[in-house]
């Protein structure tokens, strides 16, 4: 068995067995994470949320998915068919795509790229495709507009997340997940990690993560007051099934760069306690809490205002804190908590 | 057949693909699309050839940006391209001869290739070793460091030139409402609003 994996063919079913794990383990999340998103949004708005199917409602998103499985597809006459069916996919497939790089643990990760921060800027700067591709395909007046917005805007706020996360990447010296984790293991355990020294670009990070992945306050490309349902009003069935959860799964890769970039990853927050897997899927838990109360309390953004924050105070304020680390690294300020790498 | 081999075929075959139907879709947005996938699958011969950073920012720049205006240019235009295409057959014999004096210049120009004296040394002395160098460090190292100046001065270059479009395109229009958002977070209603009593059957 042990020389049979060594194979061409046992280590290319090694790869395919975890590909198909990291995915499993996120698509069950997916499930859960939009019961808990309509859960605390009824909660906050004093309803009771799914409660039918399952104990607690906890079986809805297996229900909802497959009502859409079984659904008719529709495709409007005037549509560009090729295009129209592969936006969809486009959008779902990259998403998965970018769970490739994300380390649950020391060495639980797929591909331990060393320009793995870079692979999830590029992949990320492509799921702009799916949804300009299905407002273009759609041949319609909203799914145009919205999926115009949509492009302006992942592209404006894509530029401040590469920002902050280039202050984290002078911080560790290196590109890798893993050893921007490391860099975070310290005395202090909880305040070792990266949100001390960079908590101004914690907040900012937040924030361009929401506009990032459409969430409220910044859905504008599916705005229903103005657009119906943007880039996705000519969508049915399983196609829109698949925006749906590729948009889930990117908040929810949101939420793990959250904790790997600032809040240490698999790193316990209490030196004594073990670190571990746990760790980092309860840091994800808690940031797509955050991201569900924000839906929940946060009205909508007007589309000026989301291109006047972006370009204005987030672009000026992280070009100013890449300055500010670049400086603070070289010459070894704040007791290396800024480098944590050896400065020649 | 290796694995790596598979996938340079696979990707080498995508590119020259994706670079054809560039040029013969139909449609000019499936043509920025085919372009998006030539890039990509460069992008992958870049990986293959161990260029990983490249690969990447290859993605970033051309796929994430460049090619996102491409297409929204190409969306945008209301142009009749089939009338286009009829044209385009009146300037295919200048556009043709234009493409053969090119291609022979370029075969004048490798047939008589000579490198200078110590050029090929020079350009391999700063390369650090492979097995022990990471591209991305080795490149940091060479552009942020060893030819800092050069690359301001690309910096500088790209400044002017982004300055000198804008000049180009400003202008100030006159009669247009703009929004002040510092005054409008100033206004409060004691200043904004004024109550009147207006009698029945009167107008202000």
């Amino acid at each position: 068995m042990a020389e049979f994996l060594t194979t061409p063919l046992g280590i290319a079913l090694v790869v395919a067995a975890q590909c198909l794990a990291v995915i499993a383990f996120v698509m069950i999340s997916l499930l859960f994470l939009v019961y808990a998103d309509r859960k605390i949004w009824a909660a906050v708005q004093m309803r009771r949320g799914p409660n039918v199917v399952g104990a607690y409602g906890l079986l809805q998103t297996v229900a909802d998915a497959l009502k859409y499985v079984v659904k008719e597809i529709v495709v409007p006459a005037g549509a560009d068919k090729a295009v129209f069916m592969l936006a969809p996919m486009l959008s779902f497939v990259l998403a998965i795509a970018l769970w490739a790089v994300i380390p649950f643990d020391e060495g639980w990760v797929l591909a331990d790229l060393n320009v793995a921060v870079l692979y999830v800027f590029a992949i990320s700067s492509l799921e702009v495709y799916g949804v300009i591709m299905g407002g273009w395909a759609s041949n319609s007046k909203y799914p145009f507009l919205g999926s115009l917005r949509s492009a302006a805007q992942m592209i404006s706020y894509e530029v401040s997340i590469g920002f902050i996360i280039i202050g984290v990447i002078i911080s560790t010296g290196s590109l890798n997940f893993s050893d921007i984790v490391r860099a975070q293991d310290g005395d202090y355990g909880f305040f070792s990690w990266y949100w001390l020294p960079h908590l101004p670009m914690v907040a900012l990070f937040f924030v361009s993560a929401l506009a990032e992945t459409n969430r409220p306050p910044f859905d504008l490309p599916e705005a229903e007051s103005e657009l119906v349902a943007g880039y996705q009003v000519e969508y049915s069935s399983t196609p829109f099934l698949l925006f749906m959860a590729g948009e889930y799964i990117a908040i929810f890769l949101m939420c793990a760069l959250t904790s790997l970039l600032f809040f240490g990853g698999w790193l316990s927050p209490v030196p004594s306690l073990p670190d571990g897997a746990h760790w980092m899927i309860l840091k994800m838990g808690f940031f797509f809490f955050l991201f569900a109360m924000v839906k929940a309390v946060v009205p909508r953004y007007r589309y000026d205002q989301l291109m006047r924050l972006g370009w204005k105070v987030f672009l000026p304020l992280s070009l100013a804190w890449v300055a500010a680390v670049a400086f603070a690294a070289h010459f070894d300020l704040f007791g290396g908590a800024y480098a944590r790498w050896p400065v020649e | 057949m290796t694995p790596a081999l598979f996938a340079f075929h696979a990707f080498s075959a995508a590119a020259v693909g994706g670079g054809l139907m560039t040029v013969l879709a139909r449609h000019p947005v499936h043509s920025v699309l085919w372009l998006i996938l030539a890039f990509l699958s460069s992008a992958g011969l870049f990986v293959l050839a161990g260029a990983e950073f490249v690969a990447m920012l290859l993605i970033v720049v051309y796929v994430g940006a460049v090619a996102v205006l491409f297409l929204f240019v190409v969306m945008m235009l209301d142009v009749d391209f089939a009338e286009l295409k009829a044209e385009m057959a009146k300037f295919l014999p200048l556009g043709l001869l234009i493409g053969v004096i090119l291609l022979m210049e370029l075969a004048l120009v490798f047939g008589v290739w000579s490198g200078a004296e110590g050029a090929v040394d020079s350009r391999a002395a700063p390369t650090p070793d492979p097995a022990e160098t990471a591209n991305t460090e080795a490149l940091g190292a060479l552009i942020y460091t060893r030819y800092i100046y050069p690359f301001q001065a690309a910096g500088l270059i790209l400044l002017v030139a982004m300055i000198g479009a804008i000049v180009l395109t400003l202008r100030h229009r006159t009669g247009v409402k703009r929004q002040d958002v510092i005054a409008q977070m100033h206004r409060n209603p004691a200043e904004a609003v004024e109550l009147k009593d207006v009698k029945p059957g009167q107008g202000l």
